[in-house]
Formats: C-alpha cells, sequence, structure tokens
C-alpha cells in the first residue's frame, strides 16, 4: 500500500469520527450550543480543554523552536502551562459560578456598562480570529504534505470539515469532537518519540530518556548534544541566557494571555459544578503536559538525529554528499521546507552556524563558505517518523494528529467569535427580545461568517503569522485577564476603572508591537529596528503583555479610586461568584 | 444574616491566603529555579544538564499540574468547612 493510500485511510477515519459525532450531539438549544447544556464531565471537559488549547503551534512547531533554541525557548513549556494555574485558582471557578455564557457576559455585567461589553467584544474578535488564521493555515500545510492536494484546496477541505461540526453541533458538538481528537493528537504524538527515545536511549518514556544516557556514546544524551552542535558553531542546547528580564517577561506574558484566552475560558462554562471547574483546570494541563514533557525530549533528540544525519562520522569528519542524502531530506525539498545549496562547490552538505564570528576561522580552515543547509523549524514533527524510519502507518498518524490539532482549536475559536456576536452583541445588545430559535440562527449564521473570514485570511495570510500570534497572547494579557481578575477580587473596581483600564491596556500594547513589528503589520512601516538594543528595558514586543497587564491594573484602580462605588447590587454579584453554594441555579436565566 | 456574610467574609480571606501560597511555589519553579536562580543550582547535575535546566523544561509543569490538583483538593475542604459547597 503507498504512503498516500495509508495517509488517506488515516485522515479519513478520523473525519468519519468526527462526523459520527457531530450528527450524534446536534445542540437542540442555546444553552447546549454555548454550553454544551453545563453537563460535562471534569475530565472530559479537560481532555477537550486540552485539544482546544494544543493547536497547530503546540503541535507542529514547538518542539521545533525548542530544537532550535533549547534552554531559551523553555519560556513557551513553561508560559503555556503555567497559565493554567492562574486560570485555576484567579477566574475558572468564579466565572462557572457567574454562569452565564461568554467573557463579555461577566465584563458587562460585572462592569454594569454595554460600553465594557462592547469593548470586551472588540478584545475577544482580535484575538480569536488573529488566531483562528494560523489554524487553517496549519491545517493547509498538513493536507498538502500529506494528501498531495493544494494547499488552497486543504484549506477549503479543512473549513468545510470544520463546518460541519461546529455549526451544527455548536459547543456539544466540538467538545465530544475535541476529545476524539485529543486522542488522535497525543497517539500520533507519542509514538514516534517512545520509538526515536528507545533509539537514542533505550529508554521507551521520552522525557526520562532525554535525561539518560546516549546509547552509541555511553554519555548523558544532552551532552551529547551540546558536544556536536558546539563542534559546528552553535549554541548549546543546554546554555544559559543572559537577558533573564526579557526572559521571565516572556514566560509571565504568555502564561496571563494563557489565561485570559476566551476561548479557553469558556471552556469551563460547560461543567456542572465549581469544584469540577477546579479538578477540570488540572486534569486539562495533565492532557496537555503528556504533550509538552514529551515535546523538548522529541526536539532535542530530532536535532541530534539530524546532526547525526548530516555528519555520519560525527561533526569533525567530512559531511555527508548530496547525492547519498536519505529519502525524508528528498520528499521535503519539493515542499521548499528544507533547502540546499553548494556553496563551496564540494558537493557535500554543510550544516553549521556561519552566524557565529567566533566560528569563521575554523570553518575557513575546513574550506566551508556558508551554511549550506536550511532546514524549516516547522517539519520536525512531521518528518520525525521518516528521520527515524518509523513504518508507514505512524506517518498516517501524525497526518491525522496534525489535522486534529489545527481543527480542535480552529472549532472552539469559531465557537468564542460567534458566541460573542450572536450572544452579547445582538442578543445582550442590539435585539434583547429576540428568541431562543432566532438566537440559535444568528449564532449558526456567524460561525458561518466567521468561517469564511477565517478561510479567506488562511488563504491570503497576512504573512506575519509569527507576530499576530504575539499579538493575540499580548492583548489577552493586557485587556481581558485583568478586567476578568478586577472583576473578581475587588468589589471597587467600577465601570469607568474597568474601560479605562482595558483600552489603556489594548492601546499602550498594540502600538508598543507596531513600533518594532510594523505599523498593522505592513512590512517597511516599523519605527525601530526590531533588535535588544532598541527595546525600552530591554523588553521584547512579544514581552510586553505583562507590561500592558499591570499598566491596566494601575489605571483602573486609579480612575476607580478617584470615582464613585460600584452599586450595592454589583457588590452583592461580585459576593456572589466568590462562594460556590447556589451555583446551579444560576445557568437557567 | 450578619454571620453569614462574616462566614463568607472568612471563606474569601482562607482562599486568598491558599492562593498566595499555590502562587510562591509557581513563581518559584518557574521563575526562580528554572530562570533567575538556574546559576544558583548550576552544580546540581541531572542527566547530562543541570537542576535550572530540569526545572524549565520538566520540573515546572509537573509541579503546576500537583499545585492545581492541591488546590482543587484543599478548596473543595474548604467549601465543606464553611458550608458553602454545592
Amino acid at each position: 500500500m503507498s504512503q498516500f493510500v495509508i495517509n488517506m485511510l488515516f485522515v479519513g477515519a478520523s473525519f468519519a469520527l468526527y462526523f459520527g459525532i457531530a450528527v450524534w450531539a446536534r445542540a437542540g438549544s442555546t444553552k447546549e450550543f454555548y454550553v454544551a447544556g453545563g453537563g460535562v464531565h471534569p475530565v472530559t471537559n479537560g481532555m477537550a480543554t486540552a485539544a482546544d488549547w494544543m493547536s497547530a503551534a503546540s503541535f507542529i512547531s514547538m518542539a521545533g523552536l525548542l530544537a532550535a533554541g533549547g534552554y531559551a525557548n523553555s519560556t513557551f513549556l513553561m508560559g503555556w502551562t503555567g497559565g493554567y494555574v492562574l486560570l485555576a485558582m484567579l477566574l475558572a471557578p468564579y466565572l462557572r459560578k457567574f454562569g452565564k455564557f461568554t467573557v463579555p457576559d461577566f465584563i458587562g455585567d460585572r462592569f454594569y456598562s454595554n460600553g465594557a461589553r462592547l469593548a470586551a467584544v472588540v478584545c475577544l474578535i482580535i484575538i480569536c480570529v488573529t488566531y483562528v488564521i494560523g489554524q487553517m493555515a496549519g491545517a493547509g500545510v498538513a493536507f498538502s504534505r500529506f494528501l498531495e492536494v493544494s494547499n488552497s484546496t486543504g484549506i477549503w477541505i479543512a473549513a468545510g470539515v470544520v463546518f460541519f461540526y461546529a455549526v451544527f453541533g455548536g459547543m456539544k458538538g466540538i467538545t465530544y469532537t475535541q476529545v476524539a481528537q485529543y486522542v488522535v493528537l497525543i497517539i500520533a504524538y507519542t509514538i514516534p518519540a517512545v520509538f526515536i527515545s528507545l533509539q537514542l536511549t533505550g529508554n521507551p518514556i521520552p522525557m526520562f530518556g532525554m535525561f539518560g544516557d546516549h546509547v552509541e556514546s555511553g554519555i548523558p544524551l544532552l551532552q551529547k548534544l551540546n558536544e556536536v552542535v558546539r563542534e559546528l558553531g552553535f549554541t548549546d542546547y543546554t546554555a544559559d541566557v543572559s537577558n533573564k528580564l526579557n526572559m521571565v517577561l516572556f514566560t509571565l506574558s504568555l502564561m496571563i494571555g494563557t489565561a485570559g484566552l476566551p476561548h479557553v475560558i469558556i471552556r469551563f462554562f460547560t461543567v456542572p459544578k465549581v469544584a469540577d471547574a477546579r479538578w477540570s483546570a488540572g486534569w486539562t494541563l495533565i492532557f496537555i503536559s503528556l504533550l509538552y514533557l514529551t515535546a523538548p525530549a522529541v526536539g532535542s533528540m530530532a536535532r541530534l538525529n539530524l546532526v547525526n544525519t548530516i555528519y555520519p562520522e560525527g561533526p569533525a569528519a567530512q559531511a555527508m554528499t548530496y547525492e547519498e542524502r536519505p529519502e525524508w531530506i528528498k520528499t521535503w525539498e519539493t515542499t521548499g521546507l528544507i533547502k540546499w545549496e553548494d556553496k563551496n562547490s564540494d558537493g557535500r552538505v554543510q550544516m553549521y552556524n556561519d552566524a557565529a564570528p567566533a566560528f569563521t576561522p575554523a570553518a575557513e580552515a575546513r574550506g566551508w563558505k556558508g551554511n549550506e543547509l536550511t532546514v524549516n523549524n516547522d517539519i520536525l514533527v512531521l518528518a520525525n517518523p521518516e528521520i527515524a524510519n518509523l513504518p508507514g502507518w505512524v506517518i498516517g498518524l501524525i497526518a491525522a494528529g496534525a489535522i486534529a490539532a489545527a481543527l480542535s482549536t480552529a472549532a472552539g475559536l469559531l465557537l468564542a467569535i460567534s458566541s460573542a456576536v450572536s450572544h452579547d452583541l445582538i442578543k445582550n445588545m442590539i435585539n434583547p427580545k429576540i428568541s431562543e430559535k432566532g438566537e440559535m440562527l444568528a449564532a449558526r449564521i456567524s460561525m458561518g461568517v466567521a468561517i469564511l473570514l477565517a478561510t479567506y485570511l488562511g488563504l491570503n495570510p497576512p504573512g506575519f503569522a509569527a507576530q499576530v500570534v504575539a499579538l493575540a497572547f499580548g492583548i489577552a494579557a493586557a485587556t481581558l485577564f485583568p478586567a476578568l481578575m478586577m472583576g473578581i477580587f475587588s468589589k471597587r473596581v467600577n465601570n469607568k476603572g474597568a474601560i479605562a483600564g482595558m483600552l489603556v491596556g489594548l492601546v499602550f500594547t498594540v502600538v508598543y508591537i507596531f513600533l518594532y513589528l510594523g505599523w498593522f503589520f505592513i512590512p517597511g512601516t516599523a519605527t525601530f529596528a526590531n533588535t535588544p538594543d532598541n527595546w525600552l528595558f530591554g523588553i521584547s514586543p512579544l514581552s510586553i503583555g505583562t507590561v500592558g497587564a499591570l499598566i491596566n491594573f494601575a489605571v483602573a484602580y486609579a480612575v476607580s479610586l478617584s470615582t464613585e462605588a460600584p452599586p450595592q447590587e454589583i457588590q452583592d454579584l461580585v459576593e456572589s461568584v466568590r462562594t460556590p453554594k447556589g451555583a446551579g441555579g444560576a445557568l437557567s436565566h | 444574616m450578619t454571620s453569614e456574610k462574616a462566614n463568607a467574609a472568612a471563606y474569601w480571606k482562607a482562599n486568598v491566603r491558599l492562593i498566595t501560597w499555590c502562587l510562591i511555589v509557581w513563581a518559584l519553579v518557574s521563575y526562580g529555579f528554572a530562570i533567575l536562580l538556574r546559576p544558583m543550582l548550576a552544580g546540581i547535575p541531572v542527566g547530562g544538564a543541570d537542576l535550572g535546566f530540569w526545572f524549565a523544561q520538566q520540573g515546572s509543569i509537573i509541579t503546576f499540574v500537583g499545585v492545581i490538583f492541591f488546590y482543587a483538593w484543599k478548596m473543595n475542604k474548604l467549601d465543606k468547612q464553611f458550608g458553602v459547597e454545592e
């Protein structure tokens, strides 16, 4: 059976499963559409949230980031998991107690203002739309590589599948599909990792193998990796970083941003009780950590495998010739994600760090005239089974897993967008008299429009995929998280304070990002070059969300303290969200 | 009524105290051990690397899971103790 047929079988079987679930879990009411009826078991919700959260970026890109950046990119590992601690203790249980459907619901009611509700809707839509572009693009890459269709056909197929189960099933359909998608993606991610860990270290558990001994050389794997990359002029995998302030702020921005992402928060509205929201956050992180604890092992082992492939006799000896390159390099060359250029015309593939001045003399002595092989970080996970010579069905599994990761996150984001439009904008602000049926129809139509918009942006990506993710996290950290937290932990913050805080946080964060990455990301419009010596106090635009959040808190408190206290019924509302008692009744309103 | 209010206030105070302790652990393993205190822990080897590196790529995530489950367990006890459980 050809690889193409195997891939088709795996992807086709996973789609059949999603469609089956969608038909079985059709949403019949707005409560089912927005919060899956509010009766999802905390472990089930944990699994669905894990799939919701782990996007194409987690599945495809993270191991590659770790392979390239080593210790310095641990920020992603800690930042994207530590946010759940904040979510579990500072937001999820109280928002569940509040018992409504959306994030703007809480902000609008708690700050007794449609202005605050509208500000929250705008922030939510910016965050979710920027985020969903990456998912559509990721699904397009996976389809085009494994199913031999064009990138745009891939994006249309992905859009059609999401449309089917998200529009009909709503949160109910999405929840149970995400559970299936989690199972597919975690199996796809860990199986190749287990094989590779066994090959390199003899330990079947990658997170232990990574800190074990390298079988071939008998020394610890990480020490071996440091040695071989050092010989090619690269920084050690475990090397420390000098700008600790930026590392702290970047990690904190990712954590606060994670806790403030609306599509993650609304998943905690689906569990029956407040106590379940707390447990569910723990289960979510367990399911996420299965992948996140494996990712650094995948990254470090793939890096070692790559160097060993290019330098079969070790980095001190001759590199392999282009003619004897393995099959997987040929496959990926056709996608343009691996490129070779014979700069010194010796027919061999030299890969080294030509940007390190200290290494230049050594490279010249060996007759090298620049790095000849460029490997896109994103292919590491997708090419992993081929690099390790694993059987064809593992490759089919990876294809299904990558598509599952992209689709599950896209569906969650689209639901967050559609509920903000149909519930917060239409039902709560424009036409409060809308019937249950009318609201459902509005929700489905806005979901359809959101899918079309996401497809359009996926087909015509604005060309700044990495930057927009920074924007999404920065805005979530600087606007929604502080507003939600103050709404629960302070009785004194009023409507004026909250709105001022959100606006100042939003403007500050967006302007700082635009100053370095270009106004509205238009290339060439950046006011300052995006280099560390230009950054204010050495803070990169990726890390600025933390500062935006602090400014939001400060402005909100200052404005609130100089204006009147919130009315008594709002203070009573805050008291009521703080205690779990009576949550069951609150949901049916 | 007043005693119910006082009870709710005491419950909230206990919750905030618990959150504070959990956040201290959360910050210590990530911002502490994994980033700022890493040079101090450099002498403790963990399989080819050092303890700070292990916390950055494994230990902090495992601790986060532990912190959330500890919080959930402790809060369920507090809910019952103050009689505010569902």
